[in-house]
């Protein structure tokens, strides 16, 4: 978790948090995707464990992650992977998931082998605060994994205290009512909420996530918080880029930055 | 005692696994449920509604001819009877009663075998909101009837193409319609499946069905309670329903009927209760059919309505607990059920409902007892399935 802290200390503006889904394109892909991404200075990297079921996604996402499945990816292979490439790559690492899969891996082996292979900390959409609260706190504490909850258009502001409180790294402030991959300009009633969410001076950084796609929403979105984070468009590039991988994602994270 | 706790949970199954854009929707429904079902205003409306509209109390019929056939006394709960032709519409009139209270402008809903589809789809009509049903392309092939009665009804068929392009694939599709409008929207869930408190409300819904099963016991045989209890299990709506005010009377044997597919072991099944461990689907704990590593597996039942990969909770709590047994049923079972069902007692029972018929040749049970079965649904929506597979 340190690493997650220091790159939050150490930067204060523009991070750039990078979703992939692990699998995808191919089985492999995992190292060189890391590796490129770290090496193209994205901030933050967030891996996603493909899920049959993943409820808060859109078809970007839904697809690849079907496609990672069919290519054989799985919780402990991608463990092995991870441990691999993170002896090279010192980005802060995110794990985010469904939590049906820390369950079936067994709660405690999952932490202790997040640890293990250097994850920073997760994101699991539908583990619900209270049941975090109460059952998993003091095993992310054990294991320096910080918990990563969302806050959206209709948290109340009583809960985005809590959720500051629980959190550890950063918040993920999902920029509307709204699965993944829906990529629109970022709206008014948007910017309202987000200097809403500003104005409460909470102890944590947030990072905007949902629907950032390009240069244009990502510097948008960073006006208003610490950095934003992209998935779906990411995907699409991989999808839609040459065999050159590390061409793709270079010339990708240059085009979110601009520079 | 079968309750369910404060979070909702029975036992170790229940709760609400939901991602946050869902909380404030699930969180309003929770504080408001428990209070609308216990207010008068709102039982006279629902209680009229059921009556008028559904055509409620729905008979008990004594079987005479299917008694014979297996020496004892059966009696037939006729869910078939309801407005739209299955017991879904006793879940769609309260919800819908709940939208208006909660001042909700739109409605979704999943749909299997499209009978709680069109159970929604009328109940937006009767109460002019707009409907969105999300049904797997699959399903979609199987129960043209009921998509065609959806869209005459004014509702809009939304096909979902992810995954088995079944029931668990429809109620994904709904889900993400639920978080992308969490404003306007109130999502119908036909089942007793679900985030806390859906599981719950719903079996209160359809807990009509087993309150006049004791009325109308009591009126035929002098006593109120059967020694057994037999109702089909997809999400678990009707067996919630039939089971609900006999939970606590131990003397009644609860049996649960899943469907089996081509057979327990042969890979295309829906047997959740023997197939299924312990694990989080649609936002419950509950048991469902999965991989070592969590994936969900697609399910396979000819019925579209028991083709679903999980179990409601209360099942879950009641089947592992040994409350209740669980019985499983093939796809020729139901089907020849079905085709015996239909000429003995002159009634064609839906596809999910004849895998219960099916399970009187696999229970034991005395001469004198007295043997309820839950007739879910009517078979006209199954009809292309029943002539196809007759020979
Ligand atoms: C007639 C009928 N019976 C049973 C079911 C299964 O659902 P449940 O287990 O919720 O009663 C369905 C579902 O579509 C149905 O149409």
């Amino acid at each position: 978790m340190s690493r997650l802290k220091n790159t939050f200390s150490n930067k204060k503006a523009n991070l750039l948090n990078v979703y992939f889904t692990a699998g995808f394109p191919a089985l492999e892909d995992t190292e060189t995707i890391i590796r490129s991404l770290a090496e193209s200075g994205v901030d933050v990297i967030e891996v996603g464990m493909p899920y049959s079921d993943p409820m808060a996604d859109g078809p970007t996402i839904q697809q690849s992650g079907m496609k990672a499945l069919e290519n054989g990816m799985s919780v402990s292979v991608l463990f092995d992977q991870l441990k691999k490439i993170r002896k090279e790559v010192e980005t802060p690492l995110i794990l985010m998931g469904y939590f049906n899969q820390m369950m079936q891996f067994g709660e405690t082996d999952f932490l202790a082998r997040c640890q293990e292979v250097g994850i920073d900390g997760l994101i699991l959409p539908d583990l619900p605060l209270s049941v975090y609260e109460n059952e998993y706190q003091d095993l992310f504490k054990q294991y320096d994994l910080a918990p990563i909850f969302l806050i959206t258009p209709q948290t109340s502001e009583e809960r985005i205290r809590k959720i500051d409180q629980l959190s550890q790294g950063f918040i993920y402030v999902v920029s509307s009512a709204a699965i993944t991959g829906n990529s629109k300009e970022i709206s008014p009633e948007q910017v309202a909420y987000f200097e809403r969410i500003e104005k409460m001076n909470l102890r944590l950084p947030r990072m905007i996530g949902f629907g950032i796609s390009d240069h244009q929403s990502f510097s948008t979105a960073c006006q208003y918080a610490d950095g934003a984070i992209i998935g779906s468009a990411f995907i699409r590039a991989l999808e839609n880029g040459n065999d050159d991988l590390n061409h793709t994602i270079k010339t990708f994270v240059k085009g979110i930055r601009n520079n | 005692m079968i309750s369910i706790s404060e979070e909702g949970y029975y036992g170790r199954f229940g709760g609400a696994f939901i991602p946050e854009m869902l909380h404030p929707n699930v969180e309003e429904i929770r504080k408001t449920y428990v209070e609308m079902i216990q207010d008068e205003v709102f039982q006279k409306q629902f209680r009229q509604l059921l009556r008028d509209y559904v055509g409620r109390p729905t008979p008990l019929f004594l079987a005479e001819r299917l008694s014979e056939k297996y020496q004892t006394n059966i009696y037939l709960k006729r869910e078939d009877l309801c407005h739209t032709g299955a017991h879904k519409v006793n879940n769609t009139i309260g919800q819908i009663l709940l939208a208006q209270r909660l001042g909700k402008k739109r409605i979704i809903a999943e749909t299997g075998a499209g009978q709680h589809g069109v159970a929604t789809a009328t109940v937006c009509a009767l109460m002019g909101l707009p409907c969105v049903v999300y049904m797997g392309a699959v399903d979609i092939e199987r129960q043209q009837p009921n998509v065609s009665r959806m869209k005459m009804l004014g509702a809009e068929v939304r096909p979902a193409t992810s995954g088995s392009q079944t029931l668990k694939d429809a109620t994904n599709e709904a889900i993400r319609d639920w978080i992308n409008h969490p404003e306007d929207t109130h999502y119908i869930i036909g089942s007793v499946v679900g985030p806390h408190p859906y599981p719950d409300m719903v079996a209160r819904f359809q807990s009509v069905i087993s309150e006049e099963i004791k009325w109308q016991l009591e009126a035929a045989t002098g006593k109120s309670n059967p020694d057994l209890i037999i109702a089909c299990v997809g999400g678990g709506s009707n067996a919630a329903g039939a089971f609900y005010h006999y939970l606590n009377e131990k003397e009644v044997r609860l049996i649960a009927v899943e469907a089996s597919g081509l057979g327990v072991d042969s890979g295309e099944s829906a047997a959740t209760s023997v197939l299924g461990t312990e694990g989080i689907i649609h936002g419950s704990r509950t048991l469902l059919m999965q991989t070592p590593d969590g994936q969900i597996i697609e399910p396979y039942s000819i019925s579209a309505g028991l083709d679903y990969p999980g179990i409601g909770p209360m099942h879950a709590h009641l089947i592992q607990s040994g409350r209740a047994e669980a019985v499983h049923i093939t796809d020729q079972e139901a089907l020849n059920a079905a085709y015996d069902l239909s000429k003995r007692e002159g009634i064609i029972p839906a596809l999910e409902t004849a895998h219960a018929f099916a399970a009187l040749d696999k229970i034991e049970y005395k001469k004198t007892d007295v043997i309820v079965i839950n007739l879910s649904g009517r078979g006209d929506k199954d009809l292309d399935t029943y002539i196809k597979h007759l020979g």
